[in-house]
């Protein structure tokens, strides 16, 4: 080879000299913090109408407690002083705040239990079903919706979309009940395989292998319901962050290089289209922690979900306000979360 | 002018600013006309149409042949939880009232909390989206931030709270619904009264001394409603599928009789063991039903107005 | 550049009656419209013409690059195999092995996500199945001889600026040693100043190896220094092929007339006080008959409209599609 031209022209600023690996590169502190005190924030505004929804609202929280039993007023005006309703309206903000910051969320009559040990209790299952259940639904979600949007308004891409559509039309729990039906109870002659209800069989040994087993088998349906039910949102995504980058330049570079279609949409489109996507999946797992309340309800799933169904039966207050400010901020650090993942994966916004 | 001067149509109806030429003739009717014609031209949206107009027409006829009799658990006297035959096309409950007869009631019922519900959602969330549109500065970055709030809040949980404090009944599940619903309308509205507030006939009747009353109502809101009209099919949609879910949850009065309801009784009242399929699937698949006619008409509604969203190519 | 002269040097590329036409909408819209022409080994040839002409559409037909739904007919015959009937396969094969693309990259033609290396070597690694290590090498290789520090070999596209881009393009189309290089408007969208350095890499790149290009461009002072011969199309067709310095200064056509004058020439001050627009619309791609630029053409004729183009001798080594230039050089009248 002849020897280099002189580069002459105005370069882009180098970054500092590449090391052999791969640098991470954390983004600047001050956009860092920027972004958690808004995420504070928001917990601060959560905390503000979690207090206002069930201290503030026209109805006595006290007698909606005891709705349906028989109380006397004497028992009546004692529970407000144990609750500390007589005190003014700031005086109990801040108690509330201040116990909310300290992990004490209150006690919950009908359980017997603090609101806080409760939640602990039924952190753990909730985490496991919703965590398969994301992770299989982004994966179905995201193959799907690539080869959907790559031949977009192919048989494939007609009936997946349809597929989605329909499936997003369901109401969570009634798909449920069905599949409880069809693969639990039986229809006719066809017995059902699956378990019913619970996360566990209580006559088998709670750990050791043949437990896992036992909650895997558990796990089935109901994950199975909320994957049905959720990955249509990700298909939808996926497909149209690929229609997008379809008619990119680069695209056709690649396949000047001689590369094969698929290659082509898996190396080069499939990691442009994700970056988008990855901040919606983020954003849209408050739609999985909705969908988790029917759901463990109808299986019995010892979860948060089934633990806020049961307190809403009563109604038991302290635990619905407890589980309403736990699913806040678990939205909230979601949200926080989708931000700084896609910061941290896609190369243009990283070097920032 | 609240309009793009493109009319033809013939009666104006809207009314003129002060020292305002007579206002140049709303497109509605060529508009309608061609918006028409591009419609039918979508199978899926007209499919949807279809589903839903079935559906309006049973509910506004339902009072004609369902007396309050037939839904009453103390006043049937049914078989119970009997299989579809001759006399019960779709069964009987653990009651003894009609299946068929319940899910047509339901029809009624669950539309009205679904479409009030929107309405509700409409209003608030345009209401919302104009203001904070139109005024800039704290007043309209305020009204963002509190939008943004509501939509860091987990809707069901909200939802739930919400009608469990407010007491069981419609009420409660119309209310919670709305609450959790207008910040979509609301970012919505807002984006496009930004847009059509750049507009150069926008600025013209800032100039001639047109108020931010006027300005609100008579020159963004005409422009919005197309948009807050597709955006409240798919709204309903939504709503109708949050109003099963809350009363299967048992948040709503069980003496109504919506589809939501009907599962409920379905599932914790014994239907379900007793392999009563015919009690457990029609209002899932109604409910399914109407859902697709909203958001298919909605889709179909927002392709033919916006062409660019169309993403098949 | 100079090349050996074309009567003795052996033909890399040979196009015979390629056509191109699209579906758009339920109708056909020819974009090409019967293109000829060769290509020796080691040729450079420059094809001009205004947006939509068909020339990008025609350089990549060539590989079969061209969008989804479009119709190619015709021939191109390249190193002895005809491309448009040749198995997928043996199209991949010659894809950047036999012949490389530079598109512009200063747009985004680079993968933003991935690095220069990955992308350099990954056609390396699909045609001539060398070690990553080895492919590392020789693209840090290519890298310096285009003018880019090899360190920055690993840095994403997003961190170099335009013309470096562009540098990293001509890289990348030199990975695998092929013998054709279509430089698709290689220097728009750049300025001036380094528009010139490109040129000139690419020459003195391609000239030691002995590699063929075709220049895609609209812009016709460009391609007198840079290539030998010239192509310059309208509408769809060639209306002008010839050795680029003789077209230039003596055109035989009114449409290269015109696009010369729009162009003030470096070199030439004369041009530059005056130059002139070209009245009309660019034409609409179809089927009628007679000369395409008809409308516009300041010498237009009956003839003109009705009868069927070609590309008649116009002197020596020099093809003309105009009546005009026919009658003047002993065609009949």
């Amino acid at each position: 080879m002849s020897s280099p031209v002189a580069v002459a022209e105005p370069t882009a600023p180098a970054p500092a000299p590449a090391s052999r690996t791969r640098r991470l590169r954390v983004p600047r502190p001050g956009y860092l913090a920027g972004k958690l005190l808004s995420a504070v924030i928001s917990f601060a505004v959560t905390l503000i109408i979690g207090f206002a929804l069930f201290n503030l609202m026209p109805s006595d929280p006290v007698r909606t407690m005891t709705r349906g039993r028989p109380v006397s007023e004497a028992q009546l005006a004692q529970l407000r002083v144990q609750l500390g309703l007589d005190q003014p309206v700031w005086r109990r903000f801040l108690t509330y705040v201040n116990d909310t910051l300290h992990g004490n969320l209150g006690y919950s009559w009908e359980f017997k239990q603090s609101v806080g040990s409760l939640i602990l209790e039924r952190v753990g299952p909730t985490l496991l079903l919703m965590g398969t259940a994301f992770a299989v639904s982004v994966l179905l979600g995201l193959w799907l919706g690539m080869r959907s949007g790559w031949r977009a308004g192919s048989l494939f891409d007609k009936v997946t979309s349809a597929t989605a559509l329909t499936l997003w039309s369901v109401p969570t729990f009634w798909l449920g009940m069905l599949l409880l039906v069809l693969f639990s109870v039986g229809i006719g002659p066809i017995h059902g395989f699956l378990p019913t209800a619970g996360m566990s069989d209580p006559t088998l040994p709670q750990s050791g292998l043949r437990h896992y087993e036992d909650v895997a088998r558990h796990l089935v349906l109901p994950a199975l319901t909320m994957v049905l039910v959720v990955y249509a949102q990700y298909v939808t995504i996926m497909r149209s962050s690929i229609i997008e980058e379809k008619g990119a330049p680069y695209l056709l570079t690649a396949r000047a290089k001689g590369l094969r279609d698929d290659v082509v949409r898996r190396r080069h489109a499939l990691p442009n289209a994700l970056l988008p996507s990855v901040t919606m999946i983020f954003l849209h797992l408050g739609g999985l922690i909705s969908g988790a309340v029917t759901v463990e309800a109808i299986f019995s799933w010892p979860g948060l979900g089934d633990l806020t169904y049961q307190a809403l039966t009563v109604p038991d207050l302290p635990v619905l306000q407890g589980t309403f400010v736990v699913f806040s901020a678990s939205v909230i650090i979601m949200n926080l979360l989708a931000d700084l993942v896609y910061r941290f994966l896609d190369p243009r916004v990283r070097a920032q | 002018m609240t309009a793009e001067p493109t009319a033809t149509a013939s009666t104006a109806t809207a009314p003129d600013l002060p020292g305002m030429p007579p206002a140049a003739v709303p497109p509605r009717f060529t508009g309608a006309r061609r918006f028409v014609r591009a419609f039918v031209h979508r199978p899926a949206g007209l499919a949807g149409l279809g589903i839903l107009l079935l559906f309006v027409v049973l509910a506004l006829i339902a009072p004609a042949f369902i007396g309050p009799d037939q839904l009453d658990v103390t006043k049937v006297n049914g078989p119970l939880l009997h299989a579809p035959d001759g006399s019960y096309l779709l069964g009987t409950d653990q009651a003894g009232r009609s299946v068929l007869l319940m899910l047509v009631w339901g029809a009624r019922q669950s539309l009205e909390i679904g479409v009030i519900a929107t309405v509700l959602t409409v209003v608030i969330g345009s209401a919302i989206g104009i203001v904070a549109g139109h005024y800039g500065g704290i007043v309209g970055r305020a009204l963002m931030h509190v939008t943004d709030w509501f939509i860091a809040l987990p809707s069901l949980p909200l939802a739930i709270s919400l009608a469990a404090v407010l007491g069981q009944g419609s009420e409660s599940i119309t209310i919670a619904i709305a609450v959790t619903s207008w910040t979509a309308t609301a970012r919505l509205v807002r984006a496009q009264t930004l847009a059509v507030e750049a507009r150069p006939f926008v600025e013209r009747a800032r100039a001639l001394g047109a108020g931010n009353r006027q300005i609100m109502l008579r020159q963004v809101l005409p422009n919005v409603m197309p948009l807050i009209l597709v955006s409240s099919t798919l709204t309903v949609a939504s709503a109708l599928l949050s109003e099963a879910t809350l009363t299967f949850l048992g948040l709503g009065s069980p003496t109504q009789v919506t589809w939501g309801e009907m599962l409920h009784d379905a599932f914790f009242n014994g239907a379900f063991t007793a392999d009563a399929w015919w009690y457990l699937l029609p209002p899932g698949i109604a409910v399914l039903a109407v859902v697709l006619g909203f958001t298919l008409t909605g889709r179909a509604v927002e392709h033919v107005l916006d062409p660019r969203t169309e993403d098949t190519r | 550049m100079t090349s050996p002269t074309l009567a003795d040097a052996p033909t890399l590329l040979e196009v015979r009656d390629l056509h191109v036409t699209y579906r758009q909408g339920g109708r056909d819209v020819p974009a090409v419209r019967g293109v000829d022409f060769t290509l020796p080994r080691g040729g450079t040839l420059g094809v001009a013409g205004e947006s939509g002409c068909g020339k990008s559409t025609m350089a990549l037909s060539l590989l079969r690059l061209h969008g989804g739904n479009a119709k190619v007919t015709g021939e191109v015959v390249f190193d002895g195999q005809d491309l448009l009937t040749a198995r997928w396969f043996r199209l991949r094969a010659v894809r950047w092995a036999g012949a490389s693309v530079v598109f512009q990259g200063a747009m985004s033609a680079l993968n933003p996500v991935r690095t220069v290396l990955d992308q350099i070597v990954e056609p390396m690694v699909l045609h001539d199945r060398i070690s990553p290590k080895a492919a590392e090498r020789r693209a840090a290789e290519l890298l310096s001889s285009v003018g880019i520090p090899a360190r920055r070999i690993r840095s994403h596209p997003h961190e170099f600026s335009g013309g470096q881009r562009q540098r990293i393009m001509i890289a990348m189309a030199l990975a695998c040693r092929p013998e054709l290089i279509i430089a698709d408007e290689p220097t728009t969208a750049l300025d001036v100043m380094v528009q010139a350095q490109i040129l000139e890499l690419l020459g003195t790149l391609v000239r030691d190896s002995g590699i063929a290009v075709i220049m895609i461009t609209h812009d016709l002072s460009l391609l007198a220094h840079t290539c030998d011969r010239l192509a310059v199309m309208y509408a769809g067709r060639i209306v002008e092929l010839g050795p680029s310095r003789q077209i230039l200064t003596n055109p035989q056509h009114p449409y290269t007339r015109a696009l010369s004058k729009a162009f003030p020439t470096i070199g030439d001050p004369a041009s530059r006080r005056a130059p002139e627009g070209l009245p009309g619309d660019p034409p609409r791609p179809s089927h009628a008959p007679g000369c395409a630029f008809a409308p516009r053409c300041p010498e237009a004729e009956d003839a003109c409209r009705t009868g069927e183009m070609t590309l008649w001798p116009a002197g020596p080594g020099r093809t003309s599609a105009c009546l005009h230039a026919r009658t003047r050089h002993g065609g009949a009248s």
